[in-house]
């Protein structure tokens, strides 16, 4: 940010009490979109807070927290960084969820308006640490010079120090409040303020707990399901069953003679092919309750068109991807010449790996609330994607984008599932029928019957050894659904880029790499599920390294330290670059596995193994222990080691290593998501089994590197490497290789 | 219609006996921290107390607990916090929140009978679904509410750990 443009990036006015408050928007047009990350000042407009930082003249400091909250921590670790710079007590803070803030240029291009609001990529962080740093720094540099001016003193002579003002010459003292509304008057400044130095963070990287853990012990917090408008009816929607499917026939005369029954609402389902807007053709009930709408869409007798896709079934779709191997592939990535390494190869070796469909199935199942007035709309959603919502809302109801208002509730649970909004669509259109606000609530059994699902994958790996074990060639063919399949702006031979990252190691590290793609066709809605493609590569590759290392008899670690190699950057073009460490990588193993007592002797039918993974910026590594008896998998130990440059909360990177522990374990033992006859087969936690605390470790210990880097974001990377490292384990305690997930009943030992 | 002790207070639900206590509590008693989590008992999300012990609301007919005393994670603690929900601060165990309410609710049940817990024990009866992954820190905090219940009422420790270790 220059001084020359600065000025159109910080923003500071009164607040209703006569406060400052202050905003700072990323320099530049950044367009609002999720996460693919966008944004309207306003002035402070209501009970919300529509400002970075606010402090009001009775000495309160509210700061806003600009992305959506659903456990990995923004909430609390993103003010957390404009508190520190701003140089004020922790504990003094008051964290506000801000509302989407957008604006129009003169052009009619939207932009966010202070910083990005969707949360996604793990970038809240890595995105937010320099302009929230600047946002605290530009508040106190305000606040000293109102200070400097009232006392006839240069703002340079002056210090801060938890909220109040100290000039040492004279022993004059004040609080912030006390300047508050002075600084509003002021100009801003011309130069960007001055930075902290990483030895002067009083709160960035300190442990700090969840800002809302009181309400939530205590069951105040606001979560998506607790919203509501004045006069809201609830409603309950039937969708079908086959996707792309129709409506073929409704009868809704019992449903509307039911208590509470207030309507009953058609939607049409999207267009075949094209992107969505819902996720399925569906038929509302709107009632005085939400169980009363339960009650008449029971009560609806519903014919549907299955549509394009009413034969698919999950074997269908396996065997099409063995037969789509027995020919080359998308060529996607071809470095050196790898059917020469193959040819001259002193030894190969060849497996296959599957990774099923799963499902997102957040804890709080789709909900939110919509009201479309003529002049406006309102909505408060649990979304990752607020900008999302509004675009969404905009599309179906012509309303101008600054006309509709979003507020965010935090989220039990997102995992990328509320990267699309297609239940605040759903929402919008039964409201739009019944002119009246609308709290829609999905079931459990509709959450997991219509989802944007995580992809499948079949992988086929093969590599060659030259006759001293060292790799000399590697192909990665993978036959997979594209999440990417029905976006907007997508051509057909782009459908790799969402399942394969070619820059992933092993890219650079041996002479020839190629990866070969296999787009498949499936009806199954697709999408963003926790590190994307990273789960399925990392489960792949972190296996088959670990083959390559047995077959040679080398010790796992070892033999992928060696590959890895030295500290060096290299380039990665997808997200998480622009590099790639390997040394980085190599640290994190080599401290989990020290940690772990790697190589110490274990008892029968006791296994160590060993994953690392670079997701999104950041280095994650674990050695996992498992005991495996009369086929009882118990996982008795797991080591977590994470390389994230700064930990700006290190208390919530610890707890997002041990939400990726947590997530890791329970995907890979049992979960998946299969097709019959067109339809998913699981509908609630009996047949869709996430672990339970009888599943979770006794032992669990996690690690930061202390790091020179800038932070990266932590909601992903400690999930990748988790499903490798606790079948690598399996390997070492059973000599049973497990390459198809979820492991379920397939132990032998 | 149904009549029953709602935290203390009579509360008259003039609905169907065959409502779910759970969608009473949060649509017509106004109760919102009990959640929906699958509406078929398998979560805990919506876990309350009836007479003291812990039931899955969303699967508990309102016509079923007419007379009744009900707790809510509102009521759990009165005016202070509970030992459970003491601990789950001083061990900061939530992430997203939305499967805690059912978590505590279910330890302050069971921790009156167990009230020296074992690790066999926590995943005998802490059979309550979270997605995030908190269940390492639900492991510590039910064995330090059971050492503050245990040693009586303690200082609340606010829970800012000088230390990170998991």
């Amino acid at each position: 940010m220059t001084a020359l443009n600065r000025r159109h990036f910080i923003k500071a006015s009164a607040t209703i009490a006569g406060g400052l408050a202050l905003g700072v928007s990323l320099p530049g047009r950044v367009e609002e979109k999720a996460p693919d990350l966008a944004g309207s000042v306003g002035e402070p407009n209501g009970p919300h807070l529509a400002y970075l930082v606010r402090i009001e003249p009775d000495g309160q400091v509210i700061i806003g927290a600009p992305s959506t909250e659903m456990g990995q921590g923004v909430k609390t670790s993103l003010p957390m960084i404009i508190a520190d710079e701003l140089d004020v007590a922790w504990q003094d803070v008051r964290v506000e969820q801000m509302p989407l803030g957008i604006k129009r240029d003169s052009e009619g291009n939207m932009s966010w308006l202070h910083v990005g609001q969707g949360a996604g990529g793990s970038t809240s962080v890595s995105m937010g640490w320099q302009p929230l740093r600047e946002a605290g720094a530009t508040a106190r540099q305000l606040l000293l010079q109102a200070a400097g001016e009232h006392w006839g003193v240069s703002p340079e002579s002056l210090s801060t120090e938890r909220g109040v003002i100290f000039h040492a010459d004279s022993g004059r003292r004040g609080r912030y409040g006390d300047f508050a509304a002075a600084a509003v008057a002021l100009p801003l400044p011309e130069n960007p303020p001055t930075l902290k130095s990483a030895d002067e963070f009083q709160i960035i990287g300190r442990p700090q707990a969840v800002v809302d853990g009181r309400e939530i012990v205590t069951g105040q917090a606001e979560f998506g399901i607790d919203a509501a408008l004045p006069g809201q009816v609830y409603a309950s929607i039937e969708r079908c069953p086959y996707h792309d499917g129709t409506l073929a026939q409704l009868d809704d005369k019992a449903a509307r003679k039911l208590p509470g029954v207030i309507d009953v609402v058609p939607i049409e389902g999207p267009s075949p092919g094209e992107p969505f807007t819902v996720l399925a053709a569906g038929v509302a009930v709107v009632a005085e309750s939400t169980w009363a709408a339960l009650q008449g869409r029971k009560a609806l007798k519903l014919e549907w068109d299955p549509g394009p896709h009413a034969t698919e079934s999950t074997a269908s779709l396996r065997r099409q991807m063995h037969e789509a191997m027995e020919h080359t592939g998308q060529i996607v990535l071809d470095d050196g010449d790898v059917d020469a390494a193959l040819d001259l190869a002193a030894d190969s070796l060849e497996a296959e790996y599957f990774v099923p469909y799963a499902s997102h199935a957040p804890m709080e199942p789709q909900c939110c609330v919509v009201h479309v007035r003529d002049d406006g709309a309102d909505v408060i959603a649990p979304t990752q994607s607020p900008s999302g919502a509004s675009r969404m809302v905009n599309r179906l109801t012509g309303l101008d984008r600054m006309a509709i208002n979003v507020h965010m509730t935090r989220l039990g649970g997102g995992f990328g599932r509320r990267l699309t909004v297609d239940y605040v669509a759903e929402a919008t259109l039964v409201s739009m029928a019944v002119k009246r606000p609308v709290k829609l609530q999905w079931t459990r059994e509709d959450d997991l019957r219509h989802d944007f699902y995580r992809p499948c994958g079949l992988h086929r790996l093969r590599a060659s050894l030259d006759d001293s074990g060292q790799l000399t060639g590697w192909r990665h063919q993978l036959a997979s659904p594209s999440k990417y399949y029905r976006r907007a702006n997508v051509e057909a031979d782009k459908m790799w880029t969402a399942e394969l990252y070619p820059d992933d190691p092993p890219r650079r590290l041996l002479p020839n790499v190629q990866l070969q793609y296999y787009s498949m066709d499936s009806g199954v809605p697709r999408g963003s599920w926790r590190a994307p493609a990273h789960y399925a590569n990392a489960f792949a590759v972190q296996s088959f390294i670990d083959e390559l290392a047995h077959r040679q008899g080398e010790d796992p670690l070892a033999f992928q330290l060696q590959l890895l190699g030295e500290s060096r950057d290299l380039p990665y073009e997808q997200h998480g670059g622009p590099v790639f460490n390997p040394g980085r990588l190599a640290g994190v193993l080599k401290l989990a596995a020290e940690k772990a007592g790697w190589g110490k002797p274990l008892p029968a039918g006791r296994g160590r193994g060993i994953a690392g993974h670079f997701t999104f910026g950041g280095y994650a590594a674990y050695v996992v222990e498992v005991t495996v008896s009369a086929g009882q998998l118990r996982v008795d130990r797991v080591v977590g080691a994470i390389d994230c440059g700064l930990a700006v909360n290190p208390n919530h990177v610890i707890a997002q290593m041990e939400s990726g522990i947590h997530d890791g374990i329970s995907t890979a033992l049992r979960l998946e998501i299969t097709v019959e006859a067109g339809r998913i087969q699981q509908d609630n936690f009996h047949n869709y089994p996430l672990a339970r605390l009888r599943d979770a470790p006794r032992e669990v210990e996690n690690h930061i590197v202390d790091s020179p880097h800038p932070p990266s974001g932590v909601g992903e990377p400690p999930i990748s490497p988790l499903a490798p490292a606790l079948t690598n384990a399996i390997f070492a305690a059973t000599g049973q290789r497990i390459r198809e997930l979820p492991i379920a009943d397939q132990l032998t030992a | 219609m149904a009549t029953f002790d709602l935290n203390g207070e009579a509360f008259e639900f003039d609905g169907a006996d065959n409502t779910p206590l759970l969608w009473v509590l949060r649509e017509a008693a106004g109760l919102q921290g009990t959640k929906f989590g699958c509406g078929a008992g398998h979560c805990g999300a919506c876990a309350v107390h009836v007479d003291g012990r812990a039931r899955r609301a969303c699967v508990t007919p309102v016509g079923a607990i007419a007379g009744r005393k009900i707790t809510t994670i509102e009521g759990l603690g009165g005016d202070e916090l509970h030992p459970v929900q003491q601990a789950w601060l001083e061990e900061d165990v939530v992430q997203c929140g939305y499967c805690q309410a059912g978590q505590i609710m279910t330890a302050a049940d069971w921790l009156q009978r167990v009230p020296d817990p074992s690790d066999e024990d926590i995943e005998k009866y802490q059979a309550n679904l979270c997605r995030c992954g908190t269940y390492a820190r639900v492991r510590k905090a039910i064995k330090r509410a059971a050492e503050i219940s245990r040693n009586g009422a303690v200082a609340f420790v606010e829970p800012v750990a000088g230390e990170v270790q998991s």
